[in-house]
Formats: structure tokens, sequence, C-alpha cells
């Protein structure tokens, strides 16, 4: 069996999940085919026939709860009023989650995997155990971003995580995965990952960052300095040491050509080392779609190329949030919205209200990305829609 | 510099601390947020309209002294934790700083917790005056600390651990 689904969203985090509730509001799902609106299809496996169940928005999430990044952000949001800002991302995601859940047009799949997006419009999604075929009219990528990790000499011990699975481990698992930590990063992860640490009674030894300048928020920075958590600019990692796990590891100063500079090196004593390194854009999806990538270094490395609507370069498939380029919460939720309206307006829903919307869109991203913080973002779109117009 | 360790300077400080004449009056705000980011809760928090941001939200709050009465609303509501209020007309020897906190166990008034500077070093050990809630919600804390008049405007963390800091 075939389920037909006007939109499709992949990834509930905050771009899929405000995807989903803008294509809703435009309403789409009021006139389902078939059963009516939004529908929840009984599971029927493959080759079981059925009548053709149809849905508005399907949004179809891996992890067994929607939320995204959101459901681990114990800290409270910057942006403004309209993201949400002041409120705490464990808040933010689950308004988000309760407001889907409550859109009758929305039906989430959770625990639920897509697979892969074929030539002939199908999308399989690992759904309970079962293999299920997908035709939507309208696809809206928003599967996130993966953390990178570093090589080191020892970076294979036991002890070493990425930033967000120790996240994960404290703020959704209530688990103490270490007592101190090295931090490697001095991004907005690296220095509030290491806050949560602190609040979750953990020593963090120091956050080691690589360029001279601290990436992240200085008011992150400044809090967890006051805290007594030293910020080490121009300093990195030689090696992680230790028998069988991390028991310490050598760091080093380091000068503008990134070498390390004799006589700086010293041994940090540790049982865990986080990196927070960076993410890059989740976009296995896009490329086995077919979409054309792009590598932009500001945008994080290869996205799908995508044009201001956030169309992808395949007629029908959008992308939005940290897929399309490493970005916030706020510009993701955003951005949701806005390949929500477009996907929902190409479809002809709420054709006279979606040209209003687009422009309130596209002010807040503006606004969003104008500081100082958002000019790599706006170079990486500059350099986006140039090629974009080829 | 703040940039490389997130340690503001005394430069950075001085650009956001009222006049001795405005801290003579009472309690007042200090706003230690540096940096243009996308952040504007500050704004909104203030209902006497103290802090302002001109153009978008990425420019820099900007406090008017005579506006601020010091009554600390903004502390909890700001994300980046960066809103201090301080007030010299505490007493003689002592002022009195408010904080915001989020750390376990909170402590109580009456307790004496651990003073740090912005650079976490430690100022002493001095007396909780008061501890406000933000709410349900909001979950942040805000601790009125007395300590010295020397001291207060280095003053801008507390540890508290059960078994004394
Ligand atoms: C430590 C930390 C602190 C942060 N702090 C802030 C902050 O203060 N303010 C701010 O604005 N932003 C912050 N961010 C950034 C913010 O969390 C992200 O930018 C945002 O979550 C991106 O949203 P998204 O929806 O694009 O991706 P995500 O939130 O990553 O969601 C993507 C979702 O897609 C799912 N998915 C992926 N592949 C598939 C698939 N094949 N099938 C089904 N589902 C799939 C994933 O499971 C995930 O749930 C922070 C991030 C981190 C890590
Ligand atoms: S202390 Fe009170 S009056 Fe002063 S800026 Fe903050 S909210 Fe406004
Ligand atoms: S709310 Fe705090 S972090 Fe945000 S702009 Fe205001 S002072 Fe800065």
């Amino acid at each position: 069996m075939i389920k037909n689904v006007e939109i499709m969203v992949i990834g509930g985090g905050p771009a899929g999940l405000c995807a989903a509730l803008s294509a809703s509001d435009l309403g789409v799902g009021i006139s389902a085919p078939d059963l009516g609106v939004g529908i929840s299809a009984p599971d029927l496996g493959v080759g079981i026939s059925a009548p053709d169940l149809g849905v508005g928005v399907l949004l179809v999430e891996r992890d067994d709860v929607a939320g995204g990044q959101l459901v681990k952000q114990t800290h409270k949001f910057f942006g403004s009023e309209k993201q949400y800002a002041g409120d705490r991302g464990i808040h933010i995601g689950q308004m988000l989650v309760e407001k889907a859940q409550a859109d009758s047009n929305i039906e989430i799949w959770t625990d639920s995997t897509v697979l892969g997006i074929y030539e002939d419009g199908v999308v399989t999604v690992l759904h309970e155990d079962k293999h299920i075929k997908v035709k939507p009219e309208r696809i809206i990528i928003a599967t996130g971003a993966a953390e990178k990790f570093l090589a080191f000499p020892g970076n294979d011990l036991p002890g070493i995580y990425g930033a967000g699975a120790v996240q994960t481990l404290m703020n959704v698992a209530g688990v103490k995965p270490a007592e101190r930590v090295l931090m490697v990063g001095a991004g907005n992860i690296g220095l509030i990952v290491s806050y949560q640490l602190k609040q979750a009674g953990i020593d963090v030894v120091a956050v080691i960052e690589g360029q001279p300048k601290i990436g992240g928020y200085l008011v992150h920075a400044s809090k967890i300095r006051r805290a007594g958590i030293p910020v080490l600019t121009r300093h990195t990692i030689l090696e992680a040491y230790g028998n069988g796990r991390v028991e310490g590891a050598l760091i080093t100063e380091i000068d503008e050509s990134w070498l390390p500079i004799p006589g700086t090196e010293r041994k940090i004593v540790c049982d865990t080392i986080c990196l927070a390194v960076g993410l890059s854009p989740l976009t296995e999806l896009a490329w086995q779609a077919g979409c054309e990538m792009g590598f932009i270094r500001e945008l994080s490395g290869h996205v799908p190329i995508f044009d201001e609507n956030l169309e992808t370069t395949c007629p029908g498939i959008y992308c939005a949030g940290d897929v399309c380029g490493i970005e916030e919460a706020s510009s993701a939720m955003v951005e949701g919205r806005l390949a929500g309206i477009n996907a929902a307006a190409s479809l002809g829903y709420g054709v006279s209200e979606a040209e209003k919307f687009r422009k309130d869109a596209m002010i807040e991203l503006e606004e969003l990305r104008s500081g100082d913080m958002g000019g790599h973002i706006r170079v990486g779109l500059e350099k986006m829609y140039a090629r974009c117009k080829k | 510099m703040l940039i490389n360790d997130g340690i503001p300077t005394k430069e950075d400080i001085v650009k956001v601390t009222p006049s001795d004449e405005r801290f003579a009056e009472g309690p007042v705000v200090i706003v230690e947020c540096f940096q243009e980011i996308p952040c504007d809760p500050c704004v909104k928090a203030c209902k006497r309209g103290a802090i302002t941001m001109s153009g978008d939200i990425n420019a820099l709050p900007v406090v008017d002294y005579t506006l601020c009465n010091g009554c600390g609303n903004c502390i909890s509501l700001c994300p980046g934790l960066a809103i201090f209020v301080v007030d010299k007309t505490y007493s003689d020897d002592f002022a009195l700083v408010k904080l915001p906190y989020e750390y376990v166990p909170v402590p109580q008034a009456g307790q004496r917790v651990m003073a740090l500077s912005r650079a976490g070093e430690e100022l002493g050990c001095y007396e909780v005056v008061r501890v406000t809630t933000g709410g349900k919600k909001n979950m942040t804390y805000t601790i009125s600390l007395a300590v010295p008049q020397e001291v207060v405007m280095e003053v801008r963390e507390v540890r508290y651990t059960r078994n004394g800091s």
C-alpha cells in the first residue's frame, strides 16, 4: 500500500515542527481526499491492499519524541519574542510538539526513519518495524545536523564524546556522564554544554579553542568563566591518554598557523573529553533524492542548493533548518515556517495570505541575521543565491 | 580580554557603570552585555522602559538610569544571565548585589555563600539577604547578597554547596 500525503515533513526539530504547523495553518489537510481531515491511517504492512488513505501533513521523526535538538536545551533561548526568546529550549520544543499533536491536519510518526526519496516521488519510511511507502506531493527536508569529530591520537578511548551525546545523557536520560571534563570548542555548543555540566555538578577543567577568539556568545563565555571554568583560546588537544579509558589529555598553546608552541604543553587530568567542534548538515536524503548540492563553507559544508523559497533543485522538495546551513533554532523555526508556507501555497492553499506570511518570515530572518553573528550566514546565502541563479 | 577569555575588562565595565550620583540614589541595574547578538528580552522585561535598543534586535541594550528603579525584574529574564543590580545605599559598609543563579542547591536567605568575581576568583563568604524565584517556567533564581562596598562591583557569581562553600 502506498500512503498518499500532501506534504511530508522529514525531521521533527524546530524547523520540521514549524513547517508542519504553518502548512496546516494555510489549510493543508482540510480537503484531504477520501476519509477527510487528517485521518491517522491504520498501519497496514506493505502488500496489504487498503483504500487510498490520505493525510494533509505527515511529519516523520527518527527519535521517540519530536523536538529535535530542543529536547535537551535546558537553557533560555535568544532571539526575539516572535521566536520565544527567554523561554528554555525544552519548553519551546514541548510547546511546538503539543501544538502539532493537537492539530488534526498533522499526523506525527515518531520512532520512524525516512530511508530514501526516489525518482517516482515515493518516500520509504521505517515505521513500527515496517517498510512503508509514502507518496507525498511536496517534501520538506528538515533533518538537522550531526556532530563533527576530531582526529587526534587516543580519540578512540572510551570517555570521548560529542558534546551533544553528553547533553543527551545528562538532560534526557538523567545520567551523570562524567566527573571531570575537558571541553574542546568554545562555540555556543561548547560553552552551553559546559554550563549544563557545571549545573549537573560536574567539574569542567577547561574549555579549549583553537581560534584566537571565542566563537560562541560572549555572555555564555562570561557566565561559565565566572563560575570558575577557564576558557583557553589558541589551545588545542594533542592527544588523549589513559589505560583502557580516558585519564587525561595533553593540550598545547598554538600559534597563528595552528602549530603547537614548544614548551606550552600541559597535562589535564580528566575522565571525559567532550568534542564541540561543529556540526555538519545531515544531507544524505537530499543527495539521494538527486538535489544539486554545493559546498558552502559559511553554511557548514555540503548543502542542497535552494532558492529564496527554500525549494531545492528538485521541484517540490524543500529544505529548512540546520540541514541547509548550521544556524540557530530561532532561524530554523522561521525557515521551517517559510518552507511550510511555500509548499502549501504551491499546492494552492491559502494563496491570498501566503504572500504576507512569506514577507513576515523573510523580515524575521533578515533581522536575526543582520548582526555581527549572522555575518557568515549572510555571506553563505549570497553564495547560495548566486549559484542558484546559474 | 572578553573575546579571548570571557572576562569583561575594566574598560568594558566602565561603559555600563552608572554615575556615582546615580548609585547614591539607590539600587540600579548593570547590564553586562557587550556583543551584538540577536536578542532582546531585556527590553520587554523592563516595564519602566529603562532598557532600549536602537535599530534591531542585534543592537546593544542601552540603559536610561534615570528610569531604572533597581527592581531587578529584568535579571531572571535575560537569557545571557548578564544583568545585575547593585545597591550601594544598603548600609555604610555593605552594598547589595542582585545576581541570577541557576545551580542546585539554591541557598536560602541567611546562609553564607562564596562570592566570585567575573574571573571566578573567590572574594569571600557573605550572607544571602533574599532569594526570589523566576517561577516554574523561567526557573532562574535571583540572589541578593550583602557584600563589602569595595567589592560590590567585582562580585558577579556565588557558589554554594551544602557542606559549606
Ligand atoms: C548545545 C546546543 C545549544 C544550542 N543553543 C541554541 C540557542 O540558545 N538558541 C538557538 O536559537 N539555537 C540553539 N541551538 C541550535 C538549535 O538547537 C538548532 O539550530 C536547531 O535545533 C536546528 O533545528 P532543525 O529542526 O533544523 O534540526 P534538529 O533540531 O536537529 O532536528 C532535526 C530532526 O530530524 C530528525 N531526523 C534526521 N534524519 C531523519 C530521518 N532520516 N528520518 C526522520 N527523522 C530524521 C532528527 O532526529 C531530529 O530530531 C543549540 C544547539 C545545541 C546543540
Ligand atoms: S532593574 Fe527594574 S527598572 Fe531597572 S532596568 Fe531592570 S526591570 Fe527595569
Ligand atoms: S536579554 Fe540579556 S543577553 Fe539578551 S540583549 Fe538583553 S542583556 Fe543581552
